[in-house]
């Protein structure tokens, strides 16, 4: 399956569920109240949340009114164009320096695919030539580290890593050392999942950062967020949390195969103005895209019976 | 956090606005129920979920009668709280045991759930009650899920029974409960691969471990934070499987975990567990009327009201209101005010308990003078009930005997009446205001003297 196809199945599914809802639910339709509470109703059922489902409706009653949208399909792009018009602030792909060493650090809650994000990056990277180094800094969950090697033998990479319990920071402090004198590309991160509000941990987590911020005044540290497309509200305060500690410059959206429809990332990227780098379609180590808001928008709109085509 | 607190101030907006009625109008409900609708969506309760709680709640408040003890925008919180109680269901932490062992638990669910770590509290949890739990590691897919299980298994000391990645779940299943009959352990519990509830080669490899190991228990494990999709999710693993049972994991997050309800109405399975951290000790029993607070974000005012109705006669608090509005309020009616307040515990756990209260920062460090309390109370039991009834007839001579019986000094009682004379009058003002009005003075909105 070539890589356009993939990303389709991945976000087909996703659509099947909200977006060929929205689709079904414009078709033949009368403008009405009706309809904006069952638009409404999709963009919430989509996770979107209601501060910024409200605000997509208000944004498309003024549409309606000032465009002098008559049918359902006028009202279905202005949609289109008004989420669309959010997304793109999110379009930014993950550059890399030639030539210097850049390190990503991946952050989040337990249980999003940190690890399975940092394989499939380091398969990317390491195909497109780059000298990748994995620090497995996740010495708390048991065998993280274990579980970090074997992405390291699949893709063939190098990885640095302590012991289990070992100092984070330490093993952080290593995987520095060893990429400056390996001359590494790619220094990528792996951290243990923390739940946002538990302050001990979130602590170490800024220490870290600070580690890297003192070792590497000069790199380019890229701090990632990666949220599982089937969390709900939640995911905002996650996002404000660790943009306090770490400073993030971008997020990751994983599990977007599934039939979750990840919208709260509209209302993150509305807010806190972070690009998406990476979408995780999959669990293989190609399954990882770049976020792209045209195929992502358009996708919004698809009718359930392409959607039915495109999965089969 | 803020999205909450913001919250909570709404809601007691909209039920400031209800005080004083005596029955609930269709209105009042409505205007309340906006402000439930958007808490449980914040909460990510399913808007399906949502809409048909609304609609339940909503015929079940209508026309109710207000409690004499409560404002009816506690009342409506009230009945919010019980539906969501009743629906989140009991605290069933039964596992059943199976009359001939070994007891087989399959435990399934989405990547990244918590499903290891789970095995292992529940290893833990068996292992406490005098049990010999063999885990078997039947995901072969992530990469090192069975190193980590049996990482899991010698931290707590447990068996771990686990074959290579070439296998197959289903053989290692098996083999496992295989083992377990022969080595004697009481209870297998199966740990499985996380995969997407639209897998179906994936379901359906789950469905044949099923057969074969004709599992007790087949227990969701379901992330506390998850969205709108948990409905999808359940649903899909219990018309393929039949789950017998829920797990809600990261609870110790700050996530309100609406996903509770919306699992547990979809699927109608007990939640049994709730996972409250990474240590492998850190599994509760479920508290249905926390999580229902918790879902509804409204602080401990639902414990307050809990004990505001419990605490309070209904027909005492009516005679007393009576009084009230004819200032006949006495030392007496105080006292008996004094005593229904103690039996909701001390006053600095009830202001604290007061939503509003954690923004309100003259409120919150507002020390409440226990001894004070103690004092007054002292001063009134030392009273005659005829001195009691009519303070008037205080003179010199009885405040010192009063003084010498409580302990305290003459200074102290005439503050004390020159206290309540004040509250009387503020009272006899209330009660003009009220009485226009049909209803109750919203107590315990209004104590005297506080």
């Amino acid at each position: 399956m070539g890589l356009f196809d993939r990303l389709k199945s991945g976000l087909g599914k996703t659509r099947g569920g909200f977006y060929g809802k929205i689709g079904n639910l414009l078709t033949g339709r009368r403008i009405d109240e009706d309809l904006f509470d069952e638009l409404e109703e999709a963009l919430i059922e989509a996770d979107m949340g209601i501060a910024t489902a409200m605000a997509l409706m208000d944004a498309l009653r003024e549409r309606v009114a000032s465009e002098k949208i008559k049918n359902s399909e006028a009202l279905k792009e202005a949609l289109a164009k008004e989420i669309e018009k959010i997304l793109v602030k999110g379009e930014n792909p993950l550059t890399v320096a030639e030539g210097v060493l850049t390190v990503l650090l991946v952050t989040g809650v337990n249980g999003v695919g940190k690890t399975t994000t940092i394989g499939k990056l380091a398969a990317r990277y390491k195909n497109a030539g780059k000298k990748v180094i994995l620090c497995a800094a996740d010495t708390f969950r048991a065998a993280a580290a274990e579980q970090l090697t074997l992405w390291a033998e699949r893709t063939g990479v190098d990885i640095v890593k302590h012991g289990e319990g070992a100092d984070p920071g330490a093993v952080v402090f290593d995987g520095i050392q060893a990429a400056k004198s390996r001359k590494a590309d790619i220094l990528l991160i792996d951290t243990a999942g923390r739940l946002q509000n538990k302050s001990n941990l979130m602590a170490e987590l800024g220490k870290i950062k600070r580690i890297l911020n003192r070792e590497l005044p000069a790199t380019p540290v890229e701090a990632l967020l990666v949220l599982d497309a089937s969390t709900g509200q939640n995911a905002i305060s996650q996002a404000h949390a660790f943009a306090e500690i770490v400073d993030l410059t971008g997020i990751i959206l994983t599990k977007i195969d599934g039939t979750a429809k990840g919208g709260i990332i509209v209302g993150i990227i509305d807010e806190m103005a972070l690009p998406v780098y990476f979408i995780g379609v999959g669990e293989g180590v190609e399954d990882l895209q770049d976020f792209n808001a045209a195929s992502f928008g358009a996708a919004l709109f698809a009718t359930e019976e392409q959607n039915d085509s495109k999965e089969a | 956090m803020a999205v909450f607190g913001s919250l909570a101030t709404k809601l007691q907006e909209t039920f400031r606005k209800l005080r004083g009625k005596g029955k609930l109008s269709e209105s009042d409900i409505n205007e309340a129920m906006r402000e439930i609708r958007l808490a449980l969506l914040e909460a990510d309760v399913n808007f399906k979920v949502v809409k048909g709680f609304i609609s339940a709640v909503k015929e079940r408040a209508l026309g109710v009668e207000v409690l004499e003890s409560l404002t009816p925008g506690q009342q409506v919180v009230k009945i919010v709280n019980d539906e969501l109680v009743a629906l989140l269901g009991s605290t069933e932490s039964k596992i059943k045991i199976a009359p001939k062992p070994p007891t087989v638990i399959m435990l399934c669910g989405l990547q990244g759930a918590g499903k290891t770590t789970t095995v292992g509290k529940l290893g833990l949890y068996f292992k406490g009650q005098g049990r010999r739990p063999l885990l078997a590691a039947c995901d072969l897919q992530r990469p090192a899920a069975i190193k980590q299980l049996q990482v899991v298994g010698d931290s707590i000391g447990l068996p771990v029974f686990a074959k290579s990645v070439d296998s197959t779940p289903l053989a290692v299943a098996k083999e496992g409960l295989a083992q377990a009959k022969q080595n004697g352990n009481d209870i297998l519990i199966v740990d499985t691969a996380g995969r997407l509830h639209i897998d179906e080669n994936l379901m359906d490899e789950l469905r044949q471990m099923k057969a074969a190991l004709n599992p007790d228990e087949i227990l969701l494990v379901v992330d506390a934070m998850t969205g709108q999709d948990a409905v999808n999710v359940a649903q899909s693993f219990h018309e393929s499987l039949d789950i017998t049972g829920l797990i809600m994991t990261k609870l110790d997050g700050d996530a309100r975990g609406g996903a509770a309800l919306s699992v547990k109405s979809v699927t109608g399975c007990p939640i049994k567990f709730v996972g409250m951290g990474e240590k492998s000790d850190a599994l509760e029993v479920f508290y249905p009327e926390r999580m229902a607070s918790r879902i509804l974000g409204m602080g401990d005012m639902l414990t307050l009201i809990e004990k505001a109705q419990s605490a309070y006669d209904e027909k005492q608090t009516k005679a007393m209101e009576e009084r009230l509005m004819k200032a006949e309020f006495t030392l007496e009616d105080f006292y008996e005010q004094m005593q229904g307040m103690k039996k909701m515990g001390s006053m600095q756990d009830l202001i604290n308990m007061l939503p509003g209260v954690g923004v309100n920062k003259a409120l919150k460090n507002a020390t409440i003078d226990e001894t004070l309390m103690k004092k007054t109370e002292a001063i009134i039991q030392s009273m005659t009930p005829q001195e009691r009834r009519s303070n008037s007839i205080l003179n010199g001579s009885r405040k010192k005997r009063i003084a010498a019986g409580s302990g305290t000094t003459v200074q102290d009682i005439n503050k004390l009446l020159k206290q309540f004379e004040q509250t009387k009058k503020m009272m006899k003002q209330l009660g003009g205001m009220a009485k226009g009005k049909k209803g109750n003075l919203n107590l315990p909105g209004g104590f005297p003297g506080f």
